[in-house]
């Protein structure tokens, strides 16, 4: 029978090789990874793949199976990893108390902008997708920083675990300063 | 067991390692590629024990299957679309040869116009190549597909290839959280295949021989009854399934809400979520909405399909498929399956979803309204004629 749902959706804006994608799954799967009343669907904008070409895509959150398999229309978050891919035409997609986030040296009207840029250089990553993802665990809370670190552990190659806990790690304490 | 965070095509392998298939033959397609791609992986790991052979075509790949089950293996082979209907010529030899091969399909258009993306027009039009048919709805089931199916494809009584059917993009690529079975447990569901039905020079046989009009047909009276046979051994294989692994299954179709439902969506693969959902909303607006899933299109779940939907006042069928000059394939089963029961009960076709098109909750919501009011039979939503027009 129907129970109540608490569905979040996050939109994912990256350019191909930005690992837009992998923070979508990464996300979901540290919402699921410690709790069976959870429930998780990550998917990318579907077609073709290419490099530097705008990619989207999407996690949906929520505490029964996850029935709506299509892009969402009204999101949570929007996670922008790359200033140039930002328009103020996005907000059209955002729930009225929506949050955007934004990877960007520039301040942005009606959206919450931070450098991840240098704090992945900081931790020698060629991406900024820890950064964000670690940014939008510490604002929504949605999930912890422990299942978000674990997520990392379990579907990253090991080799880049260590650097991009950290960068998360840093990211979720910026933004409790 | 253990749980992960997996894509349907991720989950669908995940299954094939499981069943411990000694000859994989692939060739890739999109969205089938990841499939292949992560079994070659479990392969050159070592966690997957099996002859793993990068052929040069679809009809290619579907002969190898063919050469490794004659040889008394257990095969497997994955594809989509133009890549099926490539190997159209081969899926007719896999079933008459009674080679019980497992293949992934993953649900995509057909050309022209050129499109990548998921319907269920590749499949649908190979219902009569004497293979069964099953439509997974999410990646749990797609993995569990997989475990399945070899036992109900080897079972003797069947001895019938069978295509698993998960929707492209929407099911191959979208990740989900999966419970992986344990090895041990697995084993003990499957045991290895034996067959007779195989190449051996200690007992020599001709296989692959012609049969003519004296013959002929008693060989395609016998391929009728082995798929038939599946439905028993359907049952009987989901039920051991959960005893072992605990999730249970529920046959040909999948029922919601039916018991007291004046008006019924059937529809088949990852869409049924969806309309499921819609279903309970227009229930808490006091419409006794329902939906039917099926999960295998062949053997074809007549009985199922008329005692469902026998008291509804009236049903749609939802399908990404269209048979030019007539209707939906889908539509066309389940109407058969009602008229042979002697059910009469008005029926409409929606088709949607061609060529990866969305198909929203709105959209949903309008095919129960449509019901309740009459419509055109056939329509293709949000194009056309009357009120469905856009």
């Amino acid at each position: 029978m129907a129970g109540f749902s608490k569905i979040k959706e996050i939109i994912w804006l990256g350019r191909g090789g930005q690992g837009a994608f992998t923070a979508a799954k990464l996300l979901g799967a540290a919402y699921t990874i410690n709790d069976d009343g959870r429930y998780a669907l990550a998917f990318p904008s579907f077609g073709p793949e290419r490099r530097g070409a705008p990619v989207r895509a999407f996690t949906k959150l929520d505490t029964r199976p996850v029935a709506d398999r299509s892009q969402t229309e009204k999101a949570d978050y929007i996670v922008i990893l790359d200033d140039t891919l930002y328009s103020p035409q996005l907000r059209e997609l955002l729930k009225e108390d929506g949050i955007m986030i934004v990877n960007s040296k520039k301040d942005i009207d009606g959206a919450l902008t931070f450098d991840a840029e240098r704090t992945a250089s900081e931790f020698r990553l060629p991406t900024v997708n820890s950064v964000m993802l670690g940014l939008l665990t510490g604002l929504s809370g949605i999930v912890t920083a422990e299942n978000a670190v674990e997520a990392i552990k379990g579907y990253m190659p090991q080799k880049i675990q260590e650097r991009n806990i950290n960068a998360l790690l840093r990211a979720v304490q910026e933004v409790a300063k | 067991m253990s749980k992960k965070f997996l894509s349907g095509n991720e989950a669908f392998a995940e299954g094939i390692r499981l069943a411990r298939p000694q000859v994989i033959s692939a060739y890739p397609i999109t969205p089938q590629t990841i499939v292949v791609e992560r079994l070659s992986e479990m392969v050159e790991d070592g966690s997957l024990k099996a002859e793993y052979v990068h052929v040069e075509s679809e009809h290619s790949a579907m002969s190898c299957a063919i050469g490794a089950s004659a040889a008394g293996a257990r095969a497997f082979t994955a594809t989509s679309s133009q890549g099926l209907l490539y190997m159209a010529e081969c899926l007719y030899y896999a079933s008459g040869g009674r080679f019980p091969i497992v293949m992934m399909n993953a649900d995509r258009s057909t050309a022209l116009p050129w499109n990548i993306y998921g319907d269920q027009r590749d499949s649908l039009s190979q219902l009569d190549s004497g293979w069964i048919q099953a439509y997974a709805e999410n990646a749990q089931e797609a993995l569990d597909l997989a475990l399945m199916s070899y036992r109900i494809a080897e079972d003797k009584r069947v001895s019938t290839p069978y295509m698993a059917n998960l929707d492209g993009f929407v099911l191959t690529h979208t990740y989900e959280t999966v419970d992986i079975p344990d090895r041990e447990q697995a084993d003990r569901f499957l045991p290895p295949y034996e067959t007779d039905n195989r190449i051996d020079f200690e007992s020599p046989k001709n296989m692959a021989f012609s049969a003519g009009p004296d013959t002929n047909y008693i060989f395609k009276y016998k391929e009728h009854e082995g798929v038939l046979a599946a439905r028993q051994v359907i049952t009987e294989t989901e039920k051991a399934f959960a005893g072992i692994f605990g999730r249970k299954y529920t046959g040909l179709t999948e029922n919601y809400r039916t018991d007291d439902a004046d008006y019924i969506i059937v529809t088949l693969g990852s869409i049924a979520g969806l309309c499921r959902e819609t279903a309970d909303k227009l229930r808490e607006k006091g419409v006794k909405a329902g939906v039917v899933r099926i999960r295998y299109m062949r053997p074809f779940p007549n009985a199922e399909i008329a005692e469902v939907l026998r008291n509804a006042k009236a049903y749609a069928v939802l399908e990404k498929d269209i048979s030019f000059g007539n209707e939906g394939t889908v539509f066309t089963n389940v109407n058969s399956a009602l008229k042979k029961a002697g059910a009469d009960v008005k029926g409409y076709n929606f088709i949607g979803g061609l060529g990866g098109r969305n198909i929203s909750a709105s959209d949903i919501e309008k095919i129960y309204n449509d019901i309740a009011n009459g419509t055109e039979s056939v329509s293709f939503i949000g194009i056309g004629g009357g009120s469905n027009g856009k």
